[in-house]
């Protein structure tokens, strides 16, 4: 395996163009958390033309909601969920400026061609790995929607955050293209 | 009559809650060697690695394996010599959920299914009872997630669809959920029964130890078939390609009617958490 490459949000659309189905990737930086209740309030919010909560332009959504934090601890748990439940929603938050989904599992053809579309990149996390992956979270902060716990919005900050790029703006995937040489 | 009090449930349950979400199995320790040993993907095997490092790291620092510390499921086996006193059954194995999941730092996931707000304690759980006979109290507490959850299915088939009918299902579920339930992934099937039995059979046949011979041997080869065929779909660990897709396969089987064939599938991720106490 090559070196993983390394990222610091907020993304480029030069940058995001040079990534490829299969690249391993640490991602660096400022990064905000939100799932499924928190992507129906986002799309509610633009569908009735009011200011989000979290800026999109460049940014990179996780799509986690972690356990509580222990005392002395930035977060709880915090591996992605799976992905096709975002599905209905990415494709606005992609046109408004979002451009790193992280999660794990498949994606609609809808969000396939949005990400080709707006020049978005969709990652996947270790599922099932929340306790390494809080590992590499320094801090957390909800920034939006406390009422939902767990899904509310937090912006955290990342450190050598290991994802692997699944959907990229050439239309690969690598959920299809990765089973095909161990298929019998 | 052999009497147990309520406090002894609540207190059993809220440690079986914080146990099954920190300490990893030693059969699921044991499958991510084996995973490990026969992956032959680069990918694959960076995948068990980091589990098996997450498991390491969860027991070690006392947090949950995963975020998705599940709805709680609890199977209770109610020895028919008991009396339970000093308060409800349902209520204290409640109780025990809603302690354990605040006091162990667990994340609660139940919620609403049309508004999806969240009920705030986890409760209420998942509960399985079954009358057996003597008297001792059996307690698991099998936390589910709700990625794995999501890819299981009932489906009546025909009687005419026979065994082939049932290899073909489970093969092409296990294809079709591909990442979406964390695999490598243990596969529960139930067989027979009816529309509920054989979704509670498919469920119960996760909490076997993984490793574990089949007791009905017809089944064991069943299982044994399906395995490698769910294998051999290629979808590996994370889907993203590779030899492990599933650890293992567990058959569960009772008669069914005459017209019918029911066939539940439940997957479960490689966090199979279950803990049991005998009271």
């Amino acid at each position: 395996m090559s070196d993983p490459i390394r990222l610091i949000p907020p993304l480029s659309d030069e940058v995001v163009a040079s990534l490829r189905s299969g690249d391993r990737v640490l991602i660096t930086g400022t990064i905000y958390t939100g799932r499924d209740a928190a992507h129906k309030r986002l799309v509610d919010l633009l569908d009735k033309g009011e200011e989000l909560p979290i800026p999109l332009q460049g940014e990179i959504i996780y799509f986690v909601g972690p356990t509580p934090a222990k005392p002395g601890n930035a977060i709880g748990s915090a591996g992605p969920t799976t992905s096709y439940r975002m599905d209905s929603y990415s494709p606005r938050l992609l046109a408004e400026g979002l451009k790193g989904m992280i999660g794990k599992g498949g994606r609609s053809l809808e969000v396939r061609a949005a990400i080709k579309e707006y020049h978005g990149i969709y990652f996947a996390a270790t599922g099932g790995a929340g306790a390494l992956l809080a590992q590499r979270i320094k801090k957390a902060e909800v920034v939006a929607y406390e009422d939902l716990g767990p899904e509310a919005i937090r912006r955290i900050e990342v450190e050598d955050f290991p994802v692997v790029v699944i959907n990229d703006i050439h239309g690969n995937d690598l959920y299809e293209q990765g089973v095909i040489p161990y298929k019998k | 009559m052999r009497e147990i009090n309520v406090s002894e449930v609540v207190k059993t349950v809220s440690r079986l809650c914080v146990d099954a979400n920190y300490n990893l199995g030693a059969d699921m320790v044991r499958a991510l060697d084996m995973a490990l040993a026969i992956e032959e993907s680069p990918t694959g095997k960076d995948c068990i690695e980091q589990l098996k490092e997450n498991a390491a790291i969860a027991t070690r620092d006392q947090v949950p394996i995963c975020q998705d510390t599940g709805l709680a499921v609890i199977f209770v086996e109610l020895g028919q010599d008991i009396r339970i006193v000093g308060g409800n059954l349902d209520e204290a194995i409640n109780e025990g959920v809603r302690q354990g999941y605040l006091e162990g730092y667990l994340r609660k996931s139940a919620c609403h299914p049309f508004t999806r707000a969240n009920t705030g304690d986890n409760t209420p759980a998942i509960i399985h009872y079954r009358l057996v006979d003597g008297d001792a109290l059996k307690i698991t507490v099998a936390p589910k997630g709700g990625g794995s959850e999501n890819m299981s299915k009932v489906v009546m088939l025909k009687p005419a669809d026979g065994v082939a009918g049932i290899k073909e299902q489970v093969v092409e579920w296990v294809r079709q959920a591909g990442g979406n339930p964390c695999p490598p992934t243990i596969v529960g099937v139930g067989i027979g029964g009816n529309f509920e039995r054989s979704a509670m059979l498919a469920k119960e046949a996760l909490l076997r130890e993984v490793g574990s011979l089949n007791p009905d041997p017809e089944l064991q080869s069943l299982e044994d078939e399906l395995l490698e065929a769910v294998n051999n779909l290629g979808v590996g660990p994370q889907g993203l390609g590779g030899r492990v897709t599933s650890f293992a396969v567990h058959v569960k089987m009772l008669p069914c009617h005459i017209a019918s064939l029911p066939l539940a599938i439940n997957i479960q991720c490689h966090a199979a958490r279950h803990k049991e106490a005998i009271l």
